[in-house]
């Protein structure tokens, strides 16, 4: 774990413990407030004026969302594994928070630094596809058995470029380590040396959020909701929730793996390496904090503006295109790093 | 400390093992198999083979785990019948041969009088990714090499039981 | 070693709680009254066809079959990115051999239309 301590007169407060709090809290109210600037840039682009009832400029909206979701029934349908049904919606909400252990927010602003970071990332998120397919399973019902199908088949195929890509990356840095990643990019960005690498990665990105233009999964002309079409109440609110959760890591993954992390671009030029810590610290996580929401705005954008891919398109994107492309693209990277070193 | 986490992990490995077998309903079995990888993986943890405990999780539960689920639902699998219905004479030769394998567990157990294996100190460097490249793209480059033209028979294996389904059928 | 992984303990345990958490609030604040009609799965509106858990295209258990292979090379990749500068030409090349031999399995796939989804072409 993180072995700095904050001292704050007679306190002594170890930083993974504030990490990890403000981590936790920061990705649960991510959701909250991605749902509502999602359904304002939504009403923007279609020229409507969207929720503006509860509160100052309807910024109460998520809140008033939650309660209604609280409040309403919850069905389990006949026929239907109740348990699994149960267990479903929990699974993804659980892996996405497991994410927040090995992300640095900050230079020493991390809550572990372990040796495996990268593949432990890639475990969890490996995980979550249990979520949707036993949601789909569970619920007794043909639209969902698809959806969740669909999910789990989509979901697999793109961890294979993902990973590949995050293998490119790997082979510049030499680490698998988070920290040693986001610390590498103080001069260059691994976007500037990799771009190929990292437009596979932000597609997949964006294929594993499960939203426009891959959401086959909850298409609602074809499978009416997808594999939620059975859930209700705050079963359903969980597989919201985890969505937006999804969203945002997929925004600091991306930040992390090829936009700089928390550096400027070429930061090394002008940032003076005896900054005052404290000063550091906030300059640091308002620029990651920025790059994360330009991304989660990139992903709001594309939802609203690009149609729906067939199922056959997506399935030849993720393994036609992409999946040659990042190994190809690994073995270049390779070649040209170690003939050059 | 890391006594009693052994504990709760080796219950937890043998207990949904145990479910694993028990359980009647095929999905509920294979979901009791990913949470006995977890706790394997937890395992390998403690013995601080850190590389070893995340390639469990992302290979066995992310995704041999998710074939098996996949499988299970391709095949559509009604519940276990019930497998005691009448006495036959196999499952009682099938009770004293599993009985005689437990028993040679247990006898090999008693003789253990350590617990846990000593873990060398220079284990938690051992354990790590740049050791396991270290060894791995040396020592065992052949097996390695290997590794690839099995998993390309693999592909093309399931690729052929697919077709040949289908020109039977 | 150890104790860099007992914040992760840590958060599991509560994401764990949390999940419950949500669960029991929604149970405990919202109604229950289960009718019959209410409790069928969802159908546009009639009462359900047919059972819901059939065979279906085995196109989705070759993709997972296509994916455990491939994330297997994934993985072997890993170790050998973090080291290869230091481990000298052979290993290098023995790697390039170890990937070209997997993009050329993954080639034949998609020559012989495993991975096609498309309707009019798909020859499984």
């Amino acid at each position: 774990m993180n072995p700095a301590i904050l001292e704050i007169g007679p306190l002594a407060i170890p930083v993974w413990a504030i990490v990890l709090g403000v981590g936790m809290i920061s990705y649960l109210n991510s959701a909250a407030i991605l749902v509502y600037a999602e359904r304002r840039i939504a009403a923007f682009i279609q020229n409507r004026v969207g929720p503006n009832r509860v509160g100052p400029f309807g910024l109460l909206q998520p809140l008033a969302d939650v309660l209604k979701l609280l409040l309403k029934e919850d069905v389990t349908p006949t026929h239907g594994y109740k348990k699994l049904h149960a267990i479903a919606p929990m699974i993804p909400v659980i892996t996405a928070l497991l994410s927040v252990a090995v992300i640095p927010f900050g230079a020493g602003l991390y809550v572990t630094d372990i040796n495996a970071a990268v593949l432990y990332l890639l475990a969890v998120a490996s995980l979550g596809v249990y979520g949707v397919t036993l949601a789909g399973w569970a619920s007794n019902s043909k639209y969902s058995l698809l959806g969740g199908l669909r999910a789990a088949a989509q979901m697999i195929s793109y961890e294979l470029p993902m990973g590949m890509a995050v293998a490119s990356v790997i082979l510049m840095t030499g680490s698998l380590s988070l920290v040693d990643i986001a610390e590498s990019q103080s001069m260059w960005w691994n976007f500037f040396v990799n771009p190929l690498g990292a437009v596979i990665f932000i597609i997949c990105a964006f294929a594993e959020s499960n939203r426009t233009p891959f959401d086959l999964v909850e298409a609602e002309q074809e499978l009416v909701g997808g594999f939620h079409t059975e859930y209700s109440s705050m079963k359903f609110g969980m597989f919201f929730l985890a969505e937006y959760m999804h969203v945002f890591i997929g925004s600091i993954l991306i930040t992390t793996f090829f936009f700089g992390s928390y550096h400027l671009p070429f930061a090394d030029l002008y940032i003076p390496a005896d900054m005052n810590i404290w000063l550091k610290g906030i300059l640091d996580v308002s620029v990651f904090t920025l790059k994360v929401c330009f991304w989660c705005f990139v992903f709001i954008w594309v939802r609203w503006t690009i149609p729906r891919f067939k199922y056959n398109q997506v399935m030849k994107l993720g393994w036609a295109r992409l999946l040659p492309l990042s190994i190809i693209n690994f073995m270049v990277i390779a070649t040209i790093m170690y003939f050059t070193n | 400390m890391i006594v009693y986490l052994f504990i709760l992990l080796a219950v937890l490995a043998i207990g949904s093992a145990l479910a694993m077998v028990i359980n009647k309903n095929v999905v509920n079995s294979a979901l009791f198999l990913v949470i006995n990888m977890v706790s394997l993986a937890g395992i390998y943890l403690l013995l601080n083979a850190q590389f070893l405990a995340v390639i469990q999780i992302l290979v066995y539960a992310g995704a041999i785990m998710v074939l098996f689920l996949f499988v299970i639902m391709l095949l559509n699998v009604e519940d276990e019948e019930k497998l005691f219905d009448k006495f036959r004479v196999k499952y009682f030769l099938a009770f004293i041969l599993g009985a005689a394998v437990v028993g040679q567990i247990f006898y090999s157990i008693a003789g253990v009088t350590d617990m846990l294996p000593e873990i060398s100190s220079n284990m938690a460097e051992i354990g790590t990714v740049e050791e396991a490249g270290d060894v791995l793209y040396t020592k065992y480059l052949l097996p390695f090499e290997m590794t690839a033209i099995l998993l390309t028979a693999a592909v093309v294996g399931a690729l052929m039981v697919a077709q040949y389904k289908i020109k039977k059928g | 070693m150890l104790d860099s992984y007992f914040p992760i303990l840590i958060l599991a345990g509560i994401a764990i709680v949390l999940a419950l958490l949500l669960m029991t609030l929604s149970r405990i604040l919202g109604p229950y009254r289960p009718n019959k009609h209410k409790l069928n799965p969802y159908e546009s509106g009639m009462d359900p066809v047919g059972e819901a858990r059939e065979r279906y295209s085995i196109s989705f258990y070759l993709v997972a079959m296509e994916f455990i292979v491939f994330d297997l090379e994934v993985v072997f990749i890993y170790p050998w990115a973090v080291r290869y500068l230091d481990l000298g030409l052979g290993t290098f090349i023995s790697m390039m051999v170890f990937i070209t031999i997997l993009l050329i399995g993954l080639l034949y796939t998609l020559k012989k239309g495993t991975l096609d989804w498309d309707l009019k072409t798909n020859k499984i």
